[in-house]
Formats: C-alpha cells, sequence, structure tokens
C-alpha cells in the first residue's frame, strides 16, 4: 500500500523523528511511503481562532496536493483530525466540498491506522522503560483513538505501561490559546504534568506532539528528568 | 470598570495560579466522578439514552410554539397563571407587581439559575422586599454577597472551615465546621422564613406540555416548602425547559441526577399543576408561572447552535471542565459558567462583548463527551470564534493569518524561515522572558521547543537522493 505522510508544521521543525520513525514503521511492514513536502499545515490555528477564510487559503492548496493519495496519515491526531472532521465543515456548501470528504475519508490518526486499517499490533519493537500515554484531546474525542496506541504500546517487549489517573484530561496546549491565555494554559499542564509524575514513569508518550510541546515546555522548566516521546519513536525502537 | 474581557482575564489568571484553590475543587470533584460513573453503570446503556434525551429535546425545541403553547393552556385550565416575558425587565416588571399587589414584605427563594439571570433579587431588595434563599449552597453565598459559582454547587468554592466562619459572622455563636451541624444552622433561620414569607419564588427543571405541570428537583427540602407555604408561588423558567410529555420525565430525572450530582435520583421531586384546587387543604393561592425568553429565541433562530437549548442545566459540563477547573466559577462574570455559558452568554448577552469565553478553551471535548442531551458544546466555541470574527475581525490578527498562509504555501520560503529560526533560537536566551521575547507567552512558564538541526523535509530530501 502507498501511505502518504501528513507531517505537520511543528513536527517537521521541531520533532521530525516521530515523522522519521513512522517511515521506517511502514517500510519495515513492507508499505511504500510517500511524502509531499509542499504540503505543509493543515490550516488549524487560523481555522481555530476563527479566520475561516484565512484557514481556507491554505486548506485548499493542502487539498489539492492530497488529491491523488491512497491514505493519509497524520503524525498529529490533532491535525488529523482537521483533516478530517474540520475540512468538511470548512468546506461544506464550496466546490472544494466532495474533495474534502473524499480526504476524510482516507485520513488516519498514525495509531489508528496500525491497528484498524493494517491490523497490526506487534511491530517487533522493545523499548525498556516504564511509559505512562497522554491521550491527545483530538485524538481521543474527534477521532476516537483510544485502545490503539495501548494495543501497540503492550506489545512492545520491556516497556511497562502504567496509566495515569488524568490520562485524558487535556493538557492545556490548545494550539493559540496556549499564547492567548497563557496562565490558564499553564495550570491545566501542571496539573497534567502532576498525574504524569505521579505514575513514576520515565516517559510519557502520545500520539500528538503538540501536547508533547506543551508537557515538555513545563517539565523542562521544573527540571523533571521525564522524557517525553511521540509514540512512533517508542514503535519504532528495537 | 473594566470590560467583560478585561475582567475575566485578571480574575482568571489569578485563580489559575491558586494551588489551594485547585486542590478544593479537584477534591469535590474527585467525589463527584466516582459518584456519576456508579450512576452512569445502573443505565442498560447509558449512549443510548443519551441519544434519547438529545431526540426528545431535539423534538421540544424545534416544536416549541406548540409545546409551551400546550403547557400554558393546561396550567390555566387549573387557574395557574402564566406570563410570557420577552426579556429580564418584563420578567422582573411582573414579579415586583405581584409582590406589590399582595402588599408582601418577606419572600423566600428556592433556588433559581432564571432569577440570577435577570438580576430579581436586587431589584426585590432595592423595592424593600427581605430576600432569602433557601437552598443551602445560594444561601451561603447570599451572606457573603456573591454570585454562586457554580449553577448547580454555589458554594463549591467554600470548605466546611469557611461556611462555619460565615455563619459565626453573620448568625452568630457557631463553633461547629460538621457539615450536619452548620446544616442546621441554617435550617433554624430558614424554617422560620418559609412561615414568614408572603411570596415563594422557584424556578423549574421541567415543563410538561402533556399535563401543563412544572417539575423541580432538588435535594434539601427547600423548594417544596417554598412552593407550598407562602400564599403565592411564582416559578421563573426558560422557555427551552418544556418537554412533551410526562413520560418523558422518566428518563430525564434520573439522568439529571446523575450527570448533575451523581446521584440515581433527587432526594425530592415535585410536580406541581396549579394553585390549591377547591377541596385542597394546602398549597398557595396563586400560582404565576413567568416564561423567560431573554434572548432564547434568538439561539432558537440559529439552526446550527439551536442544540443549546436542550441543556437542562445539569453542570456536568463545568464538573469535566479543565479550564472550569483551574479558573473557578467566578471568573466567568457570567450567570451561566463553565462551556455551556461560554456557548450561550455570547448569544445573550451580545457576541462582541463575551466572545473571549469561547476563546478561551483549548477546544479539548470533555464537556461534549459529558453532556447527557448530546449537546456539541465545544464545537459550538469554535462556531462563536467564526461568528465573532466574521462579524468584527481584529485587522492584526486577520493580516497575521494571511501572512502566515502565504509562508506556508510558499515551502522553499517556509523552509528558508525554518532555517533562519534554527539560527535565531540560539539568540533566544538573550531576550527569554523580558519584554523583547516574541515568544514570552509561552516562555514565562515553559521551555520553548528547539527547531531540530534537521527538519523532516531534509531528512526525506537527502533519503531521495540517495540511489
Amino acid at each position: 500500500m502507498k501511505i502518504t505522510l501528513f507531517i505537520p508544521c511543528f513536527v517537521n521543525t521541531c520533532f521530525p523523528q516521530a515523522g522519521i520513525s513512522m517511515v521506517q514503521i511502514f517500510e519495515r511492514l513492507g508499505h511504500t511511503v510517500d511524502y509531499r513536502e509542499q504540503v505543509v499545515c493543515c490550516g488549524q490555528p487560523a481555522f481555530n481562532s476563527g479566520y475561516w477564510d484565512e484557514a481556507r487559503l491554505v486548506d485548499e492548496r493542502t487539498l489539492g496536493l492530497l488529491a491523488d493519495t491512497d491514505a493519509v496519515v497524520s503524525a498529529s491526531g490533532s491535525c488529523g483530525a482537521m483533516l478530517k472532521v474540520f475540512y468538511p465543515q470548512l468546506f461544506d456548501g464550496r466546490p472544494q466540498a466532495d474533495a474534502a470528504r473524499a480526504l476524510a475519508a482516507k485520513c488516519f490518526e498514525f495509531s489508528d491506522f496500525l491497528v484498524t486499517k493494517l491490523g497490526v499490533t506487534d511491530l517487533g519493537a522493545r523499548f525498556p522503560g516504564k511509559v505512562t500515554f497522554h491521550d491527545g484531546c483530538h485524538g481521543l474525542r474527534e477521532l476516537g483513538v483510544k485502545s490503539q496506541p495501548r494495543k501497540l504500546l503492550e506489545k512492545v517487549r520491556d516497556l511497562e505501561l502504567v496509566e495515569m489517573k488524568e490520562a485524558e484530561s487535556c493538557c492545556g496546549f490548545g494550539g493559540t490559546f496556549a499564547a492567548k491565555f497563557p496562565m490558564i494554559s499553564t495550570a491545566m499542564g501542571e496539573v497534567k504534568c502532576a498525574s504524569a509524575l505521579e505514575t513514576g514513569a520515565d516517559f510519557i508518550v502520545s500520539n500528538d506532539s503538540s501536547c508533547l510541546m506543551q508537557i515538555a515546555g513545563l517539565l523542562d522548566r521544573q527540571g523533571r528528568k521525564v522524557r517525553t516521546l511521540h509514540i512512533a519513536e517508542v514503535l519504532a525502537s528495537r | 470598570m473594566n470590560t467583560p474581557v478585561e475582567q475575566f482575564r485578571e480574575d482568571a489568571t489569578r485563580v489559575a495560579a491558586d494551588e489551594q484553590h485547585r486542590r478544593l475543587i479537584q477534591g469535590a470533584l474527585g467525589k463527584y466522578y466516582v459518584a456519576r460513573d456508579r450512576q452512569v453503570g445502573r443505565f442498560q446503556d447509558w449512549q443510548s439514552a443519551r441519544q434519547a434525551a438529545a431526540e426528545t429535546k431535539w423534538e421540544a425545541v424545534n416544536h416549541l410554539d406548540q409545546h409551551l403553547v400546550s403547557f400554558a393552556e393546561k396550567l390555566e385550565a387549573r387557574g395557574g397563571k402564566v406570563f410570557w416575558a420577552n426579556n429580564s425587565a418584563e420578567a422582573r416588571d411582573y414579579i415586583l407587581k405581584i409582590c406589590r399587589e399582595k402588599k408582601a414584605r418577606c419572600i423566600v427563594k428556592s433556588k433559581a439559575m432564571t432569577a440570577e439571570e435577570i438580576h430579581l433579587n436586587a431589584a426585590l431588595e432595592k423595592d424593600g422586599y427581605e430576600v432569602v434563599e433557601s437552598d443551602l449552597g445560594e444561601y451561603i453565598v447570599q451572606l457573603r454577597k456573591e454570585a454562586p459559582y457554580h449553577f448547580v454547587f454555589p458554594a463549591m468554592h467554600l470548605s466546611r472551615g469557611d461556611i462555619r466562619e460565615l455563619f459565626d459572622r453573620e448568625i452568630g455563636n457557631v463553633k461547629s465546621d460538621n457539615p450536619e451541624d452548620l446544616t442546621m444552622v441554617a435550617r433554624r433561620v430558614l424554617r422560620k422564613k418559609y412561615c414568614e414569607a408572603d411570596i415563594g419564588i422557584s424556578g423549574a427543571n421541567f415543563a410538561i406540555a402533556e399535563t401543563g405541570m412544572i417539575s423541580i428537583t432538588e435535594n434539601e427540602g427547600n423548594a417544596r416548602l417554598t412552593t407550598s407555604l407562602p400564599r403565592v408561588h411564582i416559578a421563573v423558567m426558560g422557555i427551552e425547559k418544556v418537554l412533551p410529555r410526562l413520560e418523558d420525565l422518566a428518563l430525564f430525572l434520573p439522568m439529571l441526577g446523575t450527570a448533575g450530582a451523581g446521584q440515581a435520583i433527587t432526594c425530592y421531586n415535585s410536580m406541581i399543576g396549579g394553585p390549591r384546587q377547591p377541596g385542597e387543604c394546602d398549597g398557595p393561592e396563586e400560582f404565576h408561572v413567568v416564561l423567560l425568553d431573554n434572548h432564547r429565541t434568538r439561539l432558537l433562530a440559529d439552526p446550527e447552535q439551536r442544540d443549546a437549548l436542550h441543556c437542562i442545566r445539569c453542570g456536568a459540563c463545568l464538573n469535566v471542565c479543565p479550564i472550569f477547573k483551574n479558573i473557578g466559577g467566578h471568573s466567568y462574570g457570567t450567570t451561566y459558567q463553565g462551556p455551556i455559558g461560554s456557548v450561550i452568554t455570547p448569544h445573550f448577552r451580545g457576541l462582541q462583548d463575551w466572545k473571549h469565553l469561547s476563546n478561551a478553551s483549548s477546544l479539548c471535548g470533555a464537556c461534549t463527551s459529558a453532556c447527557p442531551v448530546k449537546i456539541d458544546i465545544h464545537h459550538h466555541l469554535l462556531h462563536n470564534r467564526r461568528n465573532a470574527a466574521t462579524q468584527k475581525p481584529r485587522w492584526w490578527e486577520k493580516l497575521a493569518y494571511k501572512i502566515a498562509a502565504g509562508v506556508l504555501n510558499w515551502p522553499e520560503f517556509y523552509a528558508f524561515a525554518t532555517a533562519v529560526g534554527r539560527v535565531m533560537q540560539k539568540f533566544h536566551p538573550l531576550v527569554k522572558g523580558s519584554v523583547l521575547d516574541p515568544a514570552r507567552a509561552w516562555t514565562k512558564t515553559r521551555e520553548l521547543p528547539q527547531v531540530a538541526p534537521q527538519s523532516f523535509r531534509d531528512y526525506w530530501r537527502a533519503r531521495e537522493r540517495k540511489p
């Protein structure tokens, strides 16, 4: 199968290892990986801020560039939700409505794609460490991704998975929200981090690097040793 | 005087940093989650129950014209009086008129958020009436001269120590902070008031179109006393509270108890269908229902957000909201706090003045998952943002997104900008956290992620060059 990666802007610039790990995993499974460097962003910041016309400036292009794909797999649950759930709303009643619905049907979050579409849970990975998983809200509630990452992590050798109490609580990132209301965002992040730290885990893993950016930003400031990793990085480890 | 957004920023910032507040609310809600989950488990299928409730409310709200008329006619046939209030002022004037006619002195109230919405207490007190809240939580916040903190749990921000201190100061000689003792203190005061009061004012949780009755749910028995002892009972309810059939309560009463407080059903459930009937020995001589629009019809006219009128005011969305838990109920500055308040307040009180509540959300969607009547709460926050930006765009924000779109649609320039960022971040420590730091909203409390030495795009290009 030819799999087209959707690598969001912040993964491309700050967390490329998540994307690189995805390439490794899909190739090991025998699939062809496709990446289109012209595709840069899902347009979510403008969309979430209410500037839908400006979001469409980016998204019309993204929509066109991803039209001739078989499957689009996003490295972030949030950007995946943008493509899958919000593009059809953004282009509702417009000439691109059909294209948006077509893209939505073939777009997947990474862990969901592995488990639901490819039907694999054991990737032969080995990762020694105690791990707690953070559910990114968009992946969890817009896309219904809850069991998939856990099924994958349970099959990783030497990995101990411990659930935190607030696994489903928002980390407080929320895109532009983190900058518009920094103190609320920080308070939410502190609750999240405290819950993750309570598990005694060495690693906080998620299917969304944007949440991890918030969590790591707070933990680093607090001088904590806990590391954050995208789930693909764990699953690609041998 | 601060504008609503300035006030919100100030209050939210202060409370978000208050760790004692955080612990208190987390503790209170921790117990709620356990109780709620236990009650949800008693439903054969909670998700189907939510669906059924959403469909019933959809039917009710989309045929509001018929259901309200049916409700009013049935109620009037038994001697009840129905007043259709377009707005707060009309509702207040009507209630004040009754108070004058009855030469009332003392008015006892049971919990009614609609009364908060129309600022009824202030109007009554201004005209010289003594107004006493009889719901324990409301009584406490009334003594503190505060607005309710949460529209279901008005005093959840207070510890029992706080309440003991308050009672000791306001009532006198209260030494114990045992919850039962504190309740007895309030009870002794309130019991007298029920007997003295000329008028009882309540809200309504539901109104039944089929039978012309209102349904009131409560846990203290105070609403039952408020609505039955005084000579006159006035109920103030939003027009969206109507349900088509009496049997609908079989679902909605346990659902409200479960979602609202983690109870199988609330302790007291009253159905009121009119004043004292001939041959009855008790009950009020007069029963008035004030049907309050107050811009609810604006929501009704909006097909996209009409389902916000499904709300049964259970408070479940507040209880799961990470924003609410961190900024507290008072920061909102609204009658209806939390996610549902952020959705409906702009419709009730003006989009431009209250759009900040829709912006102050990470859009996590916990509210929507918790809503028993399946209101698409967090997506409506997005709709409010879109409507606000379309109606009155901020020029600099619009321009910023236009420029961003230009950069993102020009990948070569975007790659160049990334390379510049990689260099510039080396100098970032020089300004980090200062007024010169372009990222200070982030760096005040958090470390910035670093631009990777090799972007994914660079990795991919290098890989493609290999034979």
